[in-house]
């Protein structure tokens, strides 16, 4: 790895300050992503500034309208959230898959919505579920928070402190993985919400989480797994690559959909 | 059977060190002063080297030396090379490239080494290897095997037109034609066994120690050989002479194959320490792993098979190409050929075989033997085939093999191997029984209404190992002889150290051999322990691949071990007045047979090192060496029965049963070689469903980590069920076979043959992934063009 | 440099190492606790496993700093005197070969025995396939370190 100076921050205050006093600054959440990023020398910050530690970023609660998680909680805080099991249990079942035990341990919402990879499985929830993302800044919809691949609405130095999820009337996910990275190949969660249902497919769009209309309409009219079959699911703007092509992917968003519904 | 002796499931002696962390593996090592090496790396298949800038990356922080291709010649650093010469049918030699360490005026595929870095850390010297600035003027690449043949290819080395390193045959050509011409049946088949990564978990590295004052080299590394590591750096690459050398291969966290041969790296530290007068380490990392660990199988292979009406081969004709990438490995010319066209009787008898072999340049890592090497290729195609004439005749899979096995020995196959023994009909009974297959058919119904598709596939390996008498491996065009050596020392207070030649990284020869001598000594177990692995302690030995150690290494040791019991009962002849004859070594005690008359074993190590009262003329001490050369291979054999589940929705696909019927011959500790099973089973299915390198048609290697090449992981195996057969080798003094690579012959046949049964669709090559499954389940040939 | 205090196998420890320092570096370059081991660059094989507060985290895709202020425990520190149930099950059961993936599949163990019984579910064979997913070994089919891990849950 580049020399890297490492920065521990107790407040948000402190960490902007220290984000714009650096000359090039990452801010560090879990490091499951950056750290390998960085390892490879594909990354080359001057300063990480660790933001696990403030207490304004961590958290979960929940009341009537939803659930508030901090950006700092882990997977495994979320996927054993009481709160979360109650309210959204959809989100508990998706955070208890993502990687593996130690990268859950490590790993958290906030440094994976930052990074917005592909492959990762809280962009779907977070445009499936209608959710918004509360920065030091402002308050981001879903639908404007995802630009494209690890491209983001966060403006330099911006920072997430939480992410606001509605309290969906029932939803589900399923997804197939990566059988080498065991990142989700092909991952789809199903909402039915107070705005109506929304499908977002996330690790397979060549532009990352989209949410598919034609599966929103057939579940709108008929939530069910037969309703899945009769929708078109064209390969257009998905990935191409040596784990699967266009048209496998077309065809597990179907079957993961339907195994949505099924969870749901 | 005591409870430590042959056949016991003694634990082992060498786990302490590994659960409590204190193994002791190269990169473990560290010495005073060391510095860290970093190569320079060819980003490019296929390029000229026009130039290398290094004044950037000499200037910065930390930085000892840069150094490159024409200092390293320069210094009189011989090319690698490969030590087994393979002829072309038409008599002319193989077309050996030269291969430098570091590259001079060419690179041949991406990661091939031009210039090192050595600096005070490891951090630094990449960082420094990054500011090396090579003038590389691109060259078109040449990937894929076939397409290496065509005509205007990209020529890989001048020295090699075409990119044709031999054009080999074995069998008898004509003859072959005649039978399959009159054959009632024939089946053809394209079988293309695809590339792999060994991946041993243990990265390799190396750490190279000079010492001014003695001109005297030591080596930590991550071998399997140490011994033949030191005569190839000292008599073929010049890097010491053999006593100014010592190599160390201290705890190895796996081989496979991959951590056989000597490695640019290697050699590269070894002269860099000499060169910086400083101690030169180096770790790969996985993604360097991936880059120049050398490859396995990539063969393609156009084969056809006759039968006569009776469901008896008549013939079998063999093509194949073999891709052996950018340089030719230290063996890489054995294994397409006499590990591999040697084997294609399998356990059938067939009067009439030939096997035609090319092998190629492409611009990819170089390829050489893994776990297995050629025979996994030869038992692949066998049992594809035996399994595809079945189903195109109509008949049982299993019963159709039945018909044509082996069952009179010894046995000469048209493709020179005699097998020794074996109960090939035994394996496969033993296999159905414990596999259910007459339930099978109900399980595939129950399976069906939970709307999953359920197969089951055979696969009756043979394989030849106990690699090898040396006077017909020489015969052959081997550079070295394939004997093993052992040394027994008994110490004056009894207790005993076996120094051998074999190496175990992971095989537990620590419990295994000292099964052998506790018991032949009839000692505890815990007085026996078993020294390897360094060249300054261990005089000779050719090391451990083709699951050579218990057929080969252990022979040496009982050779050694006769020389022992030969003068302890000489001692204690002399000591109780009796005759040798009637000594015996029982109950932990030498004694005169029927009597109470005995000496402690300890005793007569006393007496051996006292020397005060021995036999007349008898020199003291007590300790005798041996080295063993085998008669013959030996054949380990058996049957594997797969059943596998597939998900028609996503294609998803699952061994849900795996049978193993084994004739390993003498097992010393079956839980060690159960253990080598389910780990050869393991590498087996992975190859079958999910490994495979890819390079896209620049050269590019695309599955240059764990986030693109799939390791099995426990998920993909399932418990499997283990059961043995034994004939004893008659050939070696044990009557051992060998163990270790078996599972990596056996599965991926058995695994294929499951899948398509289950998917009705006999075409899908390796690996058979989800994707794959699921097109074939469509009926879809629109081939991806990733694929 | 920045000093850096935490504890590891219950000793406390101050080292001034810079930034960009992993903590398997820290632990392995700088505490000389090798047990520790380094098999990939993109954490997938979990031969680094160690445990902070009692949680698994593969120590190569963790800075030395974020373990600021927190117990880490390596393979040298999970024998109390006596081996740990997970080790002894890993040599009564062939759990190991090369011994290479052997810590980091030893921390995964104790993890998920610890976490399967506290959130009071049963670890069975297919849960552990699937709680391995993060660990990688060459040499043994699994076969055994799932037998071992079994072994051990009973026994924990």
């Amino acid at each position: 790895m580049y020399p890297v100076k490492y920065h521990r921050a107790t407040s948000v205050d402190e960490a902007k300050a220290a984000f714009t006093s650096a000359s090039e600054a990452r801010f560090l959440a879990g490091g499951q992503t950056l750290l390998p990023t960085m390892k490879q020398h594909l990354a080359a910050p001057s300063d990480l500034i660790d933001l696990r530690g403030i207490p304004d970023l961590a958290g979960i609660s929940a009341d009537g309208d939803g659930v508030r998680v901090g950006a700092m909680t882990t997977h495994a805080e979320v996927a054993q959230s009481a709160e979360v099991k109650e309210a959204i249990p959809v989100l508990a079942h998706m955070a208890s898959t993502i990687g593996d035990s130690a990268v859950r341990h490590l790993g958290t919402m906030g440094g994976s919505l930052a990074n917005n990879d592909v492959a990762a499985d809280y962009p779907a929830a977070v445009l499936g579920l209608n959710a918004t993302v509360v920065t030091d800044r402002r308050e981001i919809a879903a639908e404007d928070y995802f630009q494209g691949l690890f491209a983001t609405a966060l403006e330099e130095g911006e920072m997430i402190v939480a992410v606001r999820y509605p309290r969906p009337e029932r939803a589900g996910y399923a997804k197939q993985t990566n059988p080498a990275s065991r990142y989700p190949m092909v991952g789809v969660l199903v909402a039915k919400t107070g705005g109506g249902v929304r499908v977002a497919v996330t690790g397979t769009g060549q532009d990352g989480v989209f949410r598919h209309q034609g599966l929103e309409q057939a579940l709108s009219s008929d939530w069910s797994q037969g309703a899945v079959d009769g929708v078109e699911i064209g390969e257009e703007g998905l990935m191409n690559d040596i784990h699967a092509s266009a048209d496998y992917r077309a065809h597990l968003i179907r079957v993961m959909a339907k195994r949505a519904v099924a969870a749901s | 059977m005591s409870d430590t002796g042959i056949g016991a499931r003694v634990k082992r002696k060498e786990d302490k060190r590994f659960i409590t962390g204190k193994g002791r593996y190269t990169d473990d090592v560290r010495v005073d002063n060391q510095a860290y090496a970093a190569f320079v790396r060819s980003p490019h298949a296929h390029a000229r080297v026009n130039g290398i800038d290094t004044s950037a990356a000499e200037g910065m922080e930390g930085v000892i030396a840069v150094l490159n291709g024409n200092q390293l010649t320069g210094d009189g650093i011989g090319n690698l090379i490969c030590g087994w010469a393979v002829s072309s049918k038409d008599g002319s030699p193989m077309n050996m490239g030269p291969w430098s360490a570091l590259a001079t005026d060419r690179v041949r595929f991406v990661g091939d080494a031009v210039a090192v870095v050595i600096a005070e850390s490891q951090a630094l010297a990449r960082i420094a290897a990054e500011a090396v600035e090579v003038d590389y003027e691109e060259l078109p690449a040449v990937v894929q095997a076939d397409k290496a043949l065509a005509d205007g290819a990209p020529q890989v080395h001048d020295n090699a037109p075409g990119n044709l390193i031999y054009d080999w045959e074995i069998g008898d050509a004509a003859a072959t034609d005649a039978a399959l011409e009159g054959a009632h049946h024939i089946t053809e088949m394209k079988v293309v066994n695809q590339r792999l990564s060994p991946n041993p978990m243990e990265p390799r590295s190396a750490v190279a120690i000079f010492d001014t004052a003695e001109d005297h080299y030591t080596l930590y590394t991550t071998s399997q050989n140490p011994h033949l590591a030191r005569l190839v750096l000292s008599a073929f690459y010049n890097v010491a002479p053999e006593h100014k050398l010592r190599v160390i291969a201290p705890d190895v966290g796996g081989g496979f194959g991959a951590k056989i041969y000597i490695y640019p790296e290697e050699i590269t530290c070894l002269w860099a320490s000499m060169k910086t007068g400083r101690s030169v380490k180096w770790t790969g990392d996985r993604a360097e792993s991936f880059m120049t660990d050398m490859h396995g199988r990539d063969h393609i292979t156009t084969a056809r098979m006759g039968f006569d009406a009776d469901g008896k081969i008549t013939g079998f004709k063999v093509d194949t190409i073999a891709n052996f990438g950018a340089y030719m490995s230290l063996f890489s010319s054995a294994v397409p050929t006499y590990l591999y066209a040697t084997l294609l009787s399998g356990q059938y008898d067939i009067a009439n075989i030939h096997c035609n072999v090319r092998a190629v340049y492409t611009n990819t890592v170089p390829v050489d033997a893994y776990r297995g090497a050629g025979r996994p290729e030869a038992c692949f195609l066998i049992e594809r085939m035996m399994e595809t004439a079945a189903r195109e005749m109509g008949t049982d899979p299993g019963e159709l093999r039945r018909k044509n096995f082996i069952d009179t020995f010894p046995h000469e196959t048209p493709v020179i191997m005699t097998y020794d023994a074996g109960d090939f009909s035994g394996n496969l009974d033993k296999a159905k029984a414990a596999a259910d297959v007459a339930g099978f058919a109900q399980r595939r119904a129950e399976a069906e209404s939970r709307g999953k598709l359920r197969g089951l596939g055979y696969s009756c390996y043979i394989e030849a190992c106990g690699i090898a008498p040396s006077a017909a491996v020489g015969s052959l065009g081997a550079g070295v002889g394939l004997w093993e050596s052992a040394e027994v020392r008994v110490n004056p207070v009894g207790t005993i150290e076996v120094l051998t030649g074999s190496h175990s990284h992971g095989q537990g020869h620590e419990t295994t051999f000292a099964q052998i001598v506790a018991e032949r000594f009839s000692q505890p177990i815990e007085n026996v322990s078993i020294v390897h692995g360094d060249t300054d302690k261990v005089q000779f030995g050719m090391g451990t691949y083709g699951s050579r150690s218990g057929a080969v290494g252990m022979s040496a040791i009982v050779k050694a071990m006769d020389k022992v019991e030969a003068k302890v009962k000489k001692i204690a002849a002399h000591t109780l007045e009796a005759s040798e004859d009637d000594i015996v070594i029982e109950g932990g005690v030498v004694k005169v047979a029927g009597t109470d008359r005995e000496m402690g074993w300890h005793e007569v190590g006393l007496a051996a090192y006292t020397g005060h009262n021995l036999p007349d003329g008898m020199e003291p001490g007590l300790k005798e060496g041996a080295f063993y050369d085998p008669v013959n291979f030996t054949f380990p054999a058996g049957c594997y029965i797969a059943e596998v589940e597939i998900d028609p929705d996503t294609g998803d696909c699952k061994v849900v049963q795996f049978t193993a019927a084994d004739d390993f011959g003498t097992i010393i500790n079956p839980m060690i070689v159960e253990g080598q099973v389910h780990g050869g089973v393991a590498q087996g299915i992975g190859q079958a469903m999910l490994e495979r390198v890819v390079y896209d048609d620049d050269g590019q290697l695309i599955t240059g980590s764990y986030m693109d090449y799939q390791m099995p992981r426990a998920e993909d195996v399932p418990f499997l069920t283990i059961e043995h057969n034994t004939t004893v080798c008659p050939n070696n003094p044990l009557g051992i076979k060998g163990c270790g690579e078996a599972g990596a012959i056996g599965a991926p046949p058995a695994v294929i043959n499951a899948i398509t049964d289950a998917i009705g669709d006999n075409d899908i090559q390796m690996p058979a992934t989800a994707q794959k499954i699921w097109r074939a389940l469509k009926g879809r040939q629109t081939a991806m063009a990733a694929e | 440099m920045t000093d850096l205090t935490l504890t590891v196998n219950g000793k406390r420890v101050t080292r001034d190492v810079p930034g960009e320092t992993l903590l398997s570096e820290l632990l392995r370059e700088t505490l000389r606790l090798t047990g520790t081991h380094v098999g990939c660059d993109t954490s997938q094989c979990g031969a680094c496993a160690v445990h902070m507060d009692g949680k698994v985290v593969k120590a190569c895709t963790m800075l030395a700093h974020q373990a600021a202020g927190t117990e880490i425990t390596t393979i040298e520190g999970l024998a109390n005197g006596e081996l740990h149930p997970m080790q002894k099950a890993f040599n009564d059961n062939h759990g190991l070969q090369c011994g290479f993936c052997t810590p980091g599949m030893i921390m995964a163990g104790v993890d998920m025995v610890q976490r399967y019984k506290a959130e009071g579910k049963t670890l069975d064979e297919a849960a552990i396939r699937h709680e391995l997913e993060g660990n990688l070994c060459r040499c043994t089919g699994y076969h055994n370190i799932v037998k071992s891990i079994q072994q051990a849950a009973t026994e924990m």
